[in-house]
């Protein structure tokens, strides 16, 4: 019979002493993580339904501050604005897709010229704020680059003031500082790929078009898939190029900034919540939909195949499965 | 026909270098602006167009006035400070984390992974409005320990980074150790934790640039901006009376992302690699 054991006996044994490391090793990022995610998370939820000040009084109102999210035209109707930032992240996918398949070849100068278009996405927000409130005033130099080009500056338009314009200016600095950061993700998928892969597509006589379509394509469509999903939910919570630069100004207020301008100096606590709770559920159904179109029509396109060579499936496959082991070595 | 392809291929190489120029200068252009500006004197930044090149390369008069009036001494050793706290405490409670996650098979095991997975995708400006009322309660406002404790916290990307690190490093290694009669406190600092240098110099770059740029928690909790202000939150000083005169701002600009500079030229291979290590997973 096995002798029932003492305390210390059992915190000296292997399970004892893995239970004791697993407990002391977890508790503080599980701490953390309670702390300043899942708790503010409940609270967040139990805000929503109070008419409330971060201190003082905080009173029961059940569903009024959803009715007001989608009654006020300040709160419901910003997330218009994020059409205008889903734009941009898709410009800035293509352009850093572009880039990244140009510099996977061999080219002169490449690393200087990854270094250049990636070291925007290092430069502090408010520096950034700095930078582009500069950039854009009137006759400074984004002025003075068109007028290089032969522009008028009379005909130019005040770029963060005149309000058919103001969210474009804003948008294209969101992809001035990020479109180095998805190309560099860009460029370590297409460099995961075999290299004998391009090999035999160039003694196939594949040109450029072809490897970028048959080879490059398939191997990175899963980062591509996972871009667009994080950039459309990244879009409706846009936040910082209108924060830094505009503060909100002239029409320029997106959902995030105005949720911030109540929370934070209206002191609204509870309709801010309310926003956060009501965006953070169609982020999420947005995120479900997307998956379950890519899932549609990756399955699709891979079905329906019957002209392509032995060959050319053979190395879909192996690039496939390249792809698959490191997601896989990722633990996904 | 070879002529048509040589003429092809020019044409291409023109192509690709085309672009790759174009969008290089459109890249540093704002930031190499703002650099002339930074050196330009009043009365030549009032005169002069923004992009003439400065009279006087020497000029660092907007810089040392900047460094003074934005209070950036002080900045720098706030920065200094949380980085290195942030740092160490992120490795010790990150590698642990990962070394229990990758190393034990136990009830949970996927679950928590997947808690720290869903907390990286709630958008931070959104759970704030909440944090901000446990911080207020922890009396964490205007308290660097308080910020610090609250950047420690979850990410996501190192945990990744040193995760899959683990899963390369062999697991005989731990049961020989085990053999010997090593504890696994002894396992993880005598034996692991040395391994795993490389994925902490990366997720340490990661994690220290972020930290570094991080102005909006900055913002919201370390308010005393006199006391309290690290390098990104001291550019609010020139927020208001100060806010058109560029060339001082500009050169203000300049010295908050020379650090971030500085590591990107010694570290570019880290920050790459790093990146696409944390992005893979999804």
């Amino acid at each position: 019979m096995k002798k029932k054991r003492t305390f210390t006996e059992w915190i000296r044994s292997r399970d004892g002493q893995q239970v004791l490391v697993m407990f002391a090793f977890m508790v503080i990022p599980l701490l953390l993580l309670f702390i300043f995610t899942y708790l503010p998370f409940a609270k967040m939820f139990g805000f929503s339904f109070y008419n409330m000040k971060y201190v003082g009084v905080r009173k029961f109102v059940g569903l009024k501050n959803y009715i007001k999210v989608f009654q006020r035209d300040d709160c419901f109707g910003a997330l218009k604005l994020s059409l205008y930032y889903m734009l941009g992240s898709i410009v800035q996918l293509a352009l850093a897709l572009y880039l990244a398949t140009i510099l996977s070849f061999k080219v002169k100068g490449g690393n200087l010229f990854k270094g250049f278009m990636f070291f925007p996405f290092l430069i502090n927000g408010i520096a950034i704020g700095f930078i582009f409130k500069f950039f854009y005033t009137r006759g400074f130099v984004f002025d003075t680059v068109l007028q290089w080009c032969g522009f008028n500056l009379e005909n130019l338009p005040y770029w963060l003031k005149d309000q058919r314009i103001n969210n474009f200016s804003l948008v294209g600095t969101s992809i001035w500082r990020y479109f180095g950061q998805n190309m560099v993700l860009f460029i370590g998928a297409i460099m995961s790929v075999d290299s004998e892969l391009y090999e035999a597509a160039m003694l196939d006589g594949a040109n450029r078009f072809q490897q970028f379509k048959y080879i490059i394509m398939p191997s990175i469509k899963t980062i591509i898939t996972l871009n667009v999903i994080l950039s459309i939910t990244g879009s409706l919570s846009a936040f910082e190029p209108p924060y830094v630069i505009t503060d909100g100004a002239n029409g320029t207020g997106t959902y995030f900034v105005v949720m911030h301008e109540i929370a934070h100096t209206q002191q609204k606590v509870g309709l801010a919540s309310a926003m956060a709770i009501v965006l953070l559920i169609i982020i999420f159904i947005a995120t479900i939909l997307q998956k379950l179109f890519f899932k549609y029509v990756f399955r699709s396109a891979e079905d329906e195949d019957p002209r392509a060579g032995a060959r050319r499936q053979k190395m879909l496959e192996r690039s496939i499965r390249n792809q698959e082991r490191i997601a896989a070595r990722g633990g996904k | 026909m070879n002529e048509l392809n040589k003429a092809g291929r020019i044409l291409l190489t023109f192509i690709k270098y085309l672009s790759l120029v174009l969008f290089s200068f459109v890249a540093v252009l704002p930031v190499v602006s703002c650099f002339i500006t930074a050196f330009k004197t009043d009365y030549e930044y009032q005169t002069t167009n923004v992009m003439t090149m400065p009279q006087n390369w020497f000029n660092f008069e907007n810089f040392t006035q900047a460094f003074q009036k934005a209070g950036m001494a002080r900045a720098f050793v706030n920065s200094f400070i949380i980085l290195v706290c942030v740092l160490f405490f992120s490795v010790m409670i990150g590698t642990q984390l990962a070394y229990v996650l990758n190393r034990f098979k136990f009830f949970g095991n996927t679950i928590i992974r997947a808690l720290f997975l869903f907390a990286s995708q709630l958008p931070g400006v959104a759970m704030q409005i909440s944090v901000y009322e446990i911080m207020y309660n922890l009396g964490f406002i205007n308290s660097l320990p308080g910020y610090i404790i609250m950047m420690c916290g979850t990410d996501i990307i190192s945990i990744y980074i040193y995760i899959q690190f683990f899963e390369n490093i062999n697991y005989s290694l731990d049961e020989s150790a085990i053999i010997d009669g090593a504890s696994y406190f002894t396992i993880f600092y005598k034996v692991l934790f040395p391994l795993l240098k490389p994925a902490i110099v990366t997720s340490c770059i990661l994690k220290g640039v972020g930290t570094y740029n991080e102005y909006y928690c900055a913002n919201l909790y370390l308010q005393d901006k006199t006391r309290y202000a690290t390098v990104a939150t001291s550019l609010y000083t020139f927020v208001g009376p100060l806010g058109s005169k560029y060339n001082l701002i500009c050169a203000g600009v300049i010295i908050s992302l020379l650090p971030a500079l500085i590591v990107f030229i010694l570290c570019q291979k880290q920050i790459y690699s790093g990146l696409t290590a944390g992005a893979v997973k999804g």
